[in-house]
């Protein structure tokens, strides 16, 4: 596998299996560079977006796979198609805007066009001017095509890989994830809004602080501060036999007892409503703890995680599609989708409003994250080849009930030393 | 569009009411007196944080939704007891002010801002820019915000959000 490789590996792994990660993974350039070759660009499916984004034929969205630009386009029959945004003349980015509509896509340098699979159709003065100059006989369009993507969807999502050898979508995400997709995205999809956080981190600091559920009673203090009880409520850990993917989710007890899943979140809320008046420390406005159970299993929480660069969040109502691009060996951009279904009602949409306060760069059980990861990173200098200590829960990468694991973490590098064959 | 005025007598009234407003807001923001800042809203405001994109579209989930000023007061409860992030300042550069509209009691109007956000170990970055789009409740004793919309040109938000703007 590593022969083929243009960036050698320079971190080695410890003999201690996944339970020992080198600090020096977050911030070698060299491990930057051979992780865009062999991980975002190699046999991996990377989300792109929702289809949803792109509806018409000529629609299309820019962003990126890895740091890599790309363009995702709906082709005029419809499929959805996916092509390095670089122009084969110069290499100069071909499509500058977040969303547009084209019938072609031209670079503005010397106007080369190309269709919307990626195919070159047009050169400007090809044949020269007053039969002066022009590209040579032996020139072939059909040569000079933009680099394409493999494009899989599922549920309203769409992925793209570089690696027309990666497995087929759902073999690559196992039937469990699948079954957790499905379950958060059941109905067409629009979106509610956007935004972008930035974080002075390595990337998979934050996607291993996704997969972390040991830190989120204790780093975010929201609801243990406004006396809302969290702890004992039942969940589990899903990891999928890659280690890449995972589940964490938790649901109200009650619903295991066969009531009405409504019943606690009302708890919630009178007993904030009862606080709000005389107590100081209570919310003084409970209308933050309503909800549905809208998937009607009781669970109010899910995050999820595809390898490498997706995550997929329901807080309760409050749902996202969270897109990870490195930009950079200490620098991440976090691409927040909130979304909702194209039937919601308007109590719905109201509490999926409401709850957007809860994550994001300003969430109050969110905004911790932004920096956490920072704080790992400015600590990096004195490391060397000092390792993290990654323990909690055995030193496995199985699915588990507890959540004070690490499970899902070990598996996380499971996947990346697989990939990366280090 | 300006309102229509009997005179430019009332609209420079109106231009200063809301400049006054505003200074006093950013005082209290970028000096850190948070426990004052709902104060600045009537009892149901609708305050907002969102971005130039979303707005445009018409897309409803921005960065902050909040209701009234009770959300308000619970916002700052939970930075003071329950968020964790480190310490930083806010100094706020607000625009000259245009005002959009009167409708009663109420002032509509508009002015630029950025942020400059100084960490606690000295390094300051531009943190957002944006335009504030405000009604002005002038009804009581003293003018607050029946609602503050909080529009960002960049849709990129440094690290994270703690402080309101």
């Amino acid at each position: 596998m590593s022969e083929a490789s243009s960036h050698p590996a320079t971190a080695s792994w410890p003999n201690d299996g996944l339970t020992r990660v080198p600090y020096a993974l977050y911030d070698d350039e060299a491990v930057y560079l051979r992780e865009r070759e062999r991980l975002f660009m190699g046999p991996t499916w990377n989300i792109l977006g929702l289809e949803c984004e792109v509806p018409n034929p000529g629609d299309y969205k820019t962003t990126f796979l890895g740091d890599v630009p790309v363009v995702l386009v709906r082709d005029r029959a419809g499929e959805l198609k996916g092509f390095e945004n670089r122009c084969a003349h110069r290499g100069a980015l071909l499509c500058l805007e977040r969303f547009g509509n084209a019938k072609a896509f031209t670079c503005v340098y010397h106007a080369w066009s190309y269709d919307h699979d990626g195919n070159l159709v047009g050169v400007a003065f090809q044949n020269g001017v007053k039969g002066e100059g022009g590209m040579p006989e032996g020139f072939r369009r059909e040569e000079h095509g933009l680099r394409r993507l493999q494009i899989a969807m599922l549920s309203g999502l769409v992925f793209g890989s570089f690696d027309p050898g990666v497995a087929p979508l759902e073999d690559y995400l196992g039937a469990e994830i699948v079954m957790r997709i499905r379950r958060v995205l059941p109905r067409p999809v629009k979106v509610l809004g956007y935004y972008t956080q930035t974080l002075r981190n390595n990337w998979k600091l934050y996607a291993e602080n996704v997969r972390d559920p040991y830190h989120a009673s204790i780093l975010h203090l929201f609801f243990t501060t406004f006396r809302l009880n969290r702890l004992s409520q039942k969940g589990g850990i899903i990891v999928d036999d890659s280690g890449g993917h995972h589940v964490s989710y938790s649901m109200l007890n009650n619903k295991l007892d066969n009531k009405s899943a409504r019943n606690d979140g009302d708890k919630d809320y009178e007993t904030a409503k009862l606080r709000a008046d005389d107590d100081s420390i209570g919310l003084k406005e409970p209308a933050l703890l309503g909800g549905r159970d809208e998937f009607g299993d009781g669970i109010t929480l899910q995050i999820l995680s595809v390898f490498p660069n997706l995550v997929i969040q329901q807080v309760r109502n409050s749902l996202v599609v969270r897109q990870i691009v490195p930009k950079g060996v200490d620098r991440t951009d976090v691409v927040w989708t909130n979304y909702g279904f194209t039937d919601d009602d308007d109590e719905l949409a109201e509490l999926r409003l409401m709850q957007s306060n809860f994550i994001g760069p300003a969430g109050y059980i969110s905004m911790e994250d932004g920096a956490v990861g920072a704080f790992i990173q400015r600590a990096l200098p004195g490391a060397g080849d000092d390792t993290s200590v990654v323990m909690m829960g055995g030193d496995g990468a199985v699915s588990q009930e507890s959540r004070a694991t690490e499970t899902s973490v070990r598996g996380f590098w499971k996947a990346y030393r697989k990939v990366m064959a280090i | 569009m300006p309102p229509e005025a009997p005179d430019g007598v009332l609209i420079s009234a109106q231009i200063g009411v809301v400049t006054g407003l505003l200074a006093d807001y950013a005082a209290c923001v970028d000096g850190d007196e948070l426990e004052r800042w709902p104060d600045f809203f009537t009892e149901q405001a609708h305050y907002r944080i969102t971005t130039e994109f979303n707005h445009a579209r018409g897309l409803p989930i921005g960065i902050i939704d909040a209701r009234n000023r009770n959300m308000l007061k619970d916002r700052i409860t939970a930075l003071r007891k329950a968020n964790i992030y480190e310490p930083q300042r806010y100094r706020h550069i607000i625009s000259v002010v245009r005002v959009t509209g009167a409708e009663g009691s109420l002032i509509m109007a508009e002015a630029g801002f950025m942020v400059v956000r100084t960490m606690i170990d000295g390094s300051q970055d531009l943190f957002v820019s944006g335009r504030y789009l405000d009604s002005i409740d002038t009804s009581g004793a003293r003018p607050r915000f029946a609602k503050k919309l909080v529009v960002l040109d960049s849709d990129k938000i440094d690290t994270l959000l703690a402080i309101p703007l």
